[in-house]
């Protein structure tokens, strides 16, 4: 049975990413782990993440897991979520300024505050909620089946900005488009939380459970 | 191209069962929290609230239970209120697959609670429940002030200067019911939710007083509610969440259908 490597490195719900990737394929082994030799056996890795980049950061050391991240980021199907995604980029400004693993080169910032919509109403900070994804590349394994637009779930204060625009995979609209959604070799990974966008969310995960790490 | 209003129905569970009624045809367990989340989820929510109601604390197992299980095949967030009062209560929920926590009571008594637990799972997570009632004569210019144990205890605290300061802690979302029209089915008070919107970054779910659809569509174009939330008129059937959402959009508000 094809296995799946969920990284848990105490950062936040690994309880509904697991479920959401049984319910996705029931037919697949997912472990939730730190360990090393695990995550590299794996056929597939899921890196999740949510709080704060400094945690993040430190979590990751503790647990020796950035060599291995470094390892299988390029070797294997690799889908980063939410903190997961903002960890692989070069650095972010949360916490006063932070260096992350920069295995997709680029910066994190924080959404600007009072800003407005069309209408005039302000922009409330997390960006919380259902918005539009704008696949860039709908052709991209990942969107298989997923209807261009579709809304999927947010919640976040910071947000990407690779230095290869090419990398993006997706944008949002907040109001300014950000990158929602990045793709980079054999690295997907997403600002949203498919474990939360319903059956597009599991759709996703679908479709990545089933990529060859190929574009 | 934006953000939907979120639609969140709430229920109220006393030892693991759906308590203040729901009349749902085509449900066979009209108590059990599961089927009627997987109802909701089907309908379209955005998302699910409940709120753990049960006097014996004793018995809040019973409520991580019930999360669990609702997280194993409803994929849209999950939060839960009442009784939280530890960084222990918050991990077991986040555990058990809750996005988020709802903190009450145990706010008012320790503000620093919330900071303690914005530092350590996130301001994601934290969603402060402000319960607040107007204090001002009709006369006067309005004026909320907090209220606990179900509305009956003053605390003395402006409900516009609490959110901000609880937004200041690390909340990372307001949940405000009026104690004035919860239970009445007049409709929110969107003075209030208008002032605390205005004065908070972070996004407010209103709550308390949904009687009818225009309810929900006045809280979020009068009252500038980020999310509207409501119990009663969804439970009892007298509209389907797929009704709410299309009397938004008439309205022209931005909703996921």
């Amino acid at each position: 049975m094809p296995s799946v490597a969920v990284i848990d490195y105490g950062m936040g719900n690994l309880h509904s990413i697991s479920k959401a990737l049984q319910y996705a394929e029931p037919d697949v082994n997912i472990f939730l782990t730190s360990d090393a030799e695990t995550i590299l056996a794996a056929d597939r890795v899921v890196f999740p993440g949510v709080g704060g980049i400094r945690d993040c950061m430190q979590a990751l050391e503790k647990h020796q897991l950035k060599p291995v991240i470094n390892e299988v980021a390029t070797t294997k199907p690799f889908l980063g979520i939410c903190l997961g995604m903002q960890a692989l980029l070069s650095n972010s400004e949360e916490n006063e300024g932070i260096d992350c693993l920069n295995i997709i080169p680029g910066h994190v910032h924080r959404f600007p505050k009072n800003r407005t919509d069309s209408q005039g109403d302000k922009l409330k900070i997390p960006h919380m909620g259902w918005n539009n994804v704008n696949q860039e590349n709908n052709n991209h394994p990942l969107w298989a089946k997923i209807p261009q637009h579709s809304r999927f779930y947010f919640v976040h204060s910071y947000y990407v900005n690779p230095d290869d625009p090419h990398v993006s995979a997706a944008t949002t609209d907040y109001p300014e488009a950000f990158s929602c959604a990045l793709k980079h070799k054999n690295i997907f990974a997403v600002q949203f939380h498919p474990e939360k966008s319903q059956t597009v969310g599991i759709q996703l995960l679908q479709n990545f459970l089933h990529w060859d790490g190929t574009n | 191209m934006s953000l939907a209003k979120r639609i969140i129905p709430c229920l109220d569970v006393d030892n693991g069962r759906v308590v203040k009624g729901v009349n749902f045809v085509n449900i066979r367990d009209a108590g059990d929290p599961v089927e009627i989340a997987k109802r909701y989820d089907r309908e379209g929510a955005d998302e699910i609230t409940f709120l753990d109601i049960t006097a014996s604390s004793d018995n809040r197992a019973t409520m991580v239970h019930v999360v669990e299980q609702v997280a194993n095949s409803v994929f849209i967030p999950l939060t839960v209120g009442g009784g939280i009062r530890s960084l222990e209560d918050i991990s077991r929920m986040l555990n058990a697959g809750a996005d988020k926590v709802g903190i009450n009571t145990a706010a008012v008594f320790t503000p620093e609670f919330v900071r303690e637990a914005a530092l350590r799972f996130g301001s994601q997570c934290i969603v402060v429940a402000i319960d607040a009632k107007k204090v001002s004569s009709p006369h006067e210019p309005d004026r909320w002030e907090i209220f606990t144990h179900g509305g009956r205890k003053k605390t003395g605290l402006d409900a516009v200067l609490w959110a901000q300061k609880m937004v200041d802690l690390g909340a990372g979302e307001i949940l405000l019911t009026s104690m004035d029209r919860d239970g009445t089915r007049e409709g929110f008070d969107l003075p209030l939710t208008r002032a605390i919107s205005d004065a908070v970054s972070v996004p407010v779910i209103a709550s308390g007083g949904v009687g009818n659809l225009e309810h929900l569509v006045k809280g979020v174009t009068e009252g500038k509610a980020d999310a509207v939330l409501a119990a009663s008129i969804f439970h009892f059937g007298d509209y389907s969440i797929q009704q709410a959402k299309q009397c938004m959009a008439d309205n022209d508000i931005v909703v996921r259908l």
